[in-house]
């Protein structure tokens, strides 16, 4: 049951719709990638499983460990385990990087319960030592002025301080150059493990060459039309995309 | 010390938002008449000097309309007449916590005042409705020459220094309300800061309304001598009626050659009070005078602090913060008045609307011709919340002659969707991401505060986005 499943999910924006009964199942302990051209319903599902307000769900569900999540809020969501590093994440000015991450953990707690704020330095200083992220790091705004990687970096840094169940990352070898990627791609190997279960959605197979995923699904049309190991993302990076609609559409994919 | 006691040591708004059943000895009755005035002067047994002020202050208010042909319309919504402008139970001053009657003991124990003074005062001045019931100076500060004492026991015990400065800051015709406060005023602080003396610990007072339909009208007069250093804060909490209220202070402050005055409001007043305040500071050469104002709660204010720089080289500065909620107006701002060379003066204004709130910035800057090398920079910051939030801003810049700079930013931001979901994902309910937004927002302006007043106004900001959601 260990497990984020995704239904038969169908989803709207704007009255139009991008998600046309999508099945993926992400088990913990494994590394799933979601390749697929530019308006294939890629960022779309990740910011469905997130619960951004903008996107309607019509039809399927979204279970994590067996229980539907689609009633619940964002942020009960991600109390419960499911993080999303943003292909754009916010700034947010005036608010330093260390306040935020407290607060998000903060957030985490029971009524009565307060943060250990030495263990918080500790652990962040840690976490931040092995992303490459200098101390001024903290005491800046977040994202404010951030290059595309230390914007990035900092999405890994979340996610390693929050040790979510589920994590989407989006996009997330946009904008980097070969050091940043590689830098990225090692912070999010380090948080592999049989607690984790994490869907990595890109553009491009470079990505996958540093986070080497279990299984890889190509996407179109706002569903799953191709599964494999590997192995698929090479025949990606060699054929490109078009091949793909040739293929028939695989069957409730998994 | 048991954990009840723990939290009530801070102010907030519920804290506040409690009464004790009213038992007053001196109740000068609704409305306002020559009569009301003889009685207070009577009660407080006053000098005739102070009658009389009272009774041409009494005639201007009447004479004066409300400026309305600038301001809310909603000040048409005061009933003078359903008001009680002085209620007391005759306490003199007290020195020590042990006179203090039980019940107003009760109530400052909720509000935490003697932990508070325990932590980082220097004195206390609280005042219980109408009166100052309780009074304290640490002795080291006592030592050093400092008077600190409500208005009224200030001007019976030093004529000499309170009439030299009374109502010279503030004409008693400066507008209608400074008019009603000359009229009824009674409690506020009365200080006095001897020559070069430093004062090391802030002074602070708590005000408080404790009884329906009775307005406040307290008056304060700081004087820092020649180079002389004082910081004043004040904090106001009242609880919450059904009918309005009315508080119209007026507040003078004098800094003498080389002295420094900072003066620290954070106001969380209730939802019904009208809350209209003349603060006005005198600065001569090379004074400074800082006035820090955050403005929380209340149906309607209307405060702009102001200096005049009246001496070579005098400094001015007003760093503010008004959060405007739901059914909320603040209209607030800052004066700056340059009448020497080289004065400098420097506004820093944000503003936070949340659901219907209304903020309004009034800045006035004057630096006349015949003026030399004068400076003045004014950044006014507005912050929306929601779509319908609302946020106007009134400039008023008249720069002269040639050797005078003005440097004048505005900038409106919305809170953005993608923002709060962004902090949502993280975990944070949307209450907390607003705040945390919030926060971010006046964090710049904050830091410069001291601390205990940072963490306060974090607090104050925390409980109103929270209620803001949902």
């Amino acid at each position: 049951m260990s497990s984020l499943i995704i239904k038969d999910l169908r989803a709207n924006v704007a009255g139009q719709e991008i998600l046309r009964g999508l099945s993926l199942e992400i088990e913990k302990g494994k590394v799933h990638a979601i390749m697929g051209p530019n308006g294939s319903g890629k960022s779309t599902l990740s910011k469905v499983i997130a619960g951004h307000p903008d996107y309607e769900v019509t039809g399927g569900d979204v279970l994590l460990d067996g229980e539907s999540i689609l009633g619940l809020e964002p942020d009960e969501r991600a109390r419960r385990g499911v993080f999303l590093a943003f292909q754009y994440p916010m700034e947010i000015p005036g608010v330093t990087n260390a306040n935020f991450i407290r607060a998000a953990l903060q957030a985490r707690l029971g009524e009565g319960e307060e943060l250990e704020a030495t263990e918080y330095y500790a652990k962040l200083y840690a976490r931040m030592d092995s992303l490459e992220i200098p101390r001024s790091f903290t005491a800046r705004s977040v994202n404010e002025g951030f290059s595309g990687g230390e914007k990035k970096r900092n999405e890994i840094l979340q996610m390693a301080m929050l040790e979510p169940q589920y994590a989407i990352l989006d996009e997330t070898d946009s904008g980097l150059d070969i050091d940043a990627l590689k830098v990225v791609s090692r912070g999010v190997n380090s948080l592999r493990g049989p607690n984790l279960g994490a869907l990595v959605i890109t553009h491009y197979q470079r990505l996958l060459n540093y986070i080497q995923p279990d299984c890889v699904h190509v996407m179109a049309s706002g569903r799953i039309v191709k599964s494999g190991g590997p192995e698929l993302a090479f025949e990606l990076e060699a054929k490109g995309y078009d091949w793909i609609k040739d293929e028939p559409v695989a069957a409730g994919a998994v | 010390m048991s954990m009840e006691t723990v939290n009530d040591i801070d102010i907030d708004r519920s804290a506040g938002d409690f009464s004790y059943p009213e038992s007053h000895k001196y109740d000068a009755g609704y409305g306002l008449t020559s009569e009301t005035v003889n009685y207070i002067s009577k009660v407080k047994g006053e000098p005739d000097w102070i009658r009389d002020f009272r009774l041409r202050a009494l005639d201007t208010f009447e004479s004066r309309p409300m400026p309305t042909h600038w301001a809310s319309e909603d000040l048409n919504a005061i009933k003078f007449d359903d008001i009680r402008y002085y209620l007391a139970n005759g306490q003199r001053p007290t020195r020590s916590w042990d006179e203090v009657p039980e019940d107003v003991k009760r109530t400052f124990e909720r509000l935490g005042i003697p932990e508070q003074e325990r932590k980082f005062l220097a004195g206390v001045e609280a005042q219980f409705d109408s009166e100052a019931v309780y009074s304290n100076i640490k002795k080291a500060v006592g030592d050093q020459g400092v008077i600190f004492m409500g208005s009224t026991e200030g001007l019976m015990k030093h004529p000499e220094i309170f009439k030299k400065w009374f109502g010279k800051v503030i004409p008693t015709g400066d507008n209608k309300f400074s008019a009603l406060n000359s009229a009824v005023f009674s409690g506020g602080s009365f200080i006095y800061v001897p020559p070069g003396v430093k004062v090391k610990h802030p002074l602070q007072a708590y005000f408080r309304i404790n009884a329906e339909n009775f307005g406040q009208f307290e008056r304060t007069l700081i004087i820092a001598d020649e180079g002389s250093e004082v910081m004043y804060m004040e904090g106001c909490t009242a609880p919450r009626f059904e009918t309005a209220t009315l508080h119209s202070a007026v507040v003078e402050l004098v800094a003498l050659k080389g002295a420094k005055i900072q003066y620290i409001t954070v106001q969380n007043w209730s939802q019904n009070v009208f809350n209209l305040v003349t603060k006005r500071a005198l600065a001569h050469e090379e004074a400074e005078v800082k006035w820090i104002d955050c403005n929380i709660g209340s149906r309607l204010t209307m405060k702009y602090p102001g200096v005049v720089l009246k001496g070579r080289k005098a400094r001015g500065e007003v760093l503010s913060i008004a959060l405007a909620n739901n059914g909320q107006h603040q209209d607030t701002g800052a004066k700056m008045v340059h009448a020497a060379d080289e004065t400098t003066s420097n506004v820093i204004s944000k503003s936070i609307s949340i659901g219907r709130g209304r903020a309004t910035y009034r800045g006035l800057v004057h630096v006349p011709k015949h003026l030399k090398g004068c400076k003045n920079n004014t950044e006014c910051d507005a912050l929306l919340i929601n779509p319908e939030s609302r946020t106007d801003t009134y400039p008023a810049i008249t720069v002269r002659g040639a050797g005078n700079s003005v440097q004048h930013e505005a900038s409106v931001s919305q809170v953005s969707a993608e923002q709060i979901f962004y902090m949502r994902q993280r975990g944070l309910t949307e209450g907390q991401a607003m705040s945390l937004s919030v926060n971010g927002f006046v964090n710049d302006l904050v830091r410069q505060f001291p601390m205990e007043y940072s963490v306060e106004l974090k607090r104050l900001i925390d409980l109103e986005m929270e209620g803001s959601v949902g």
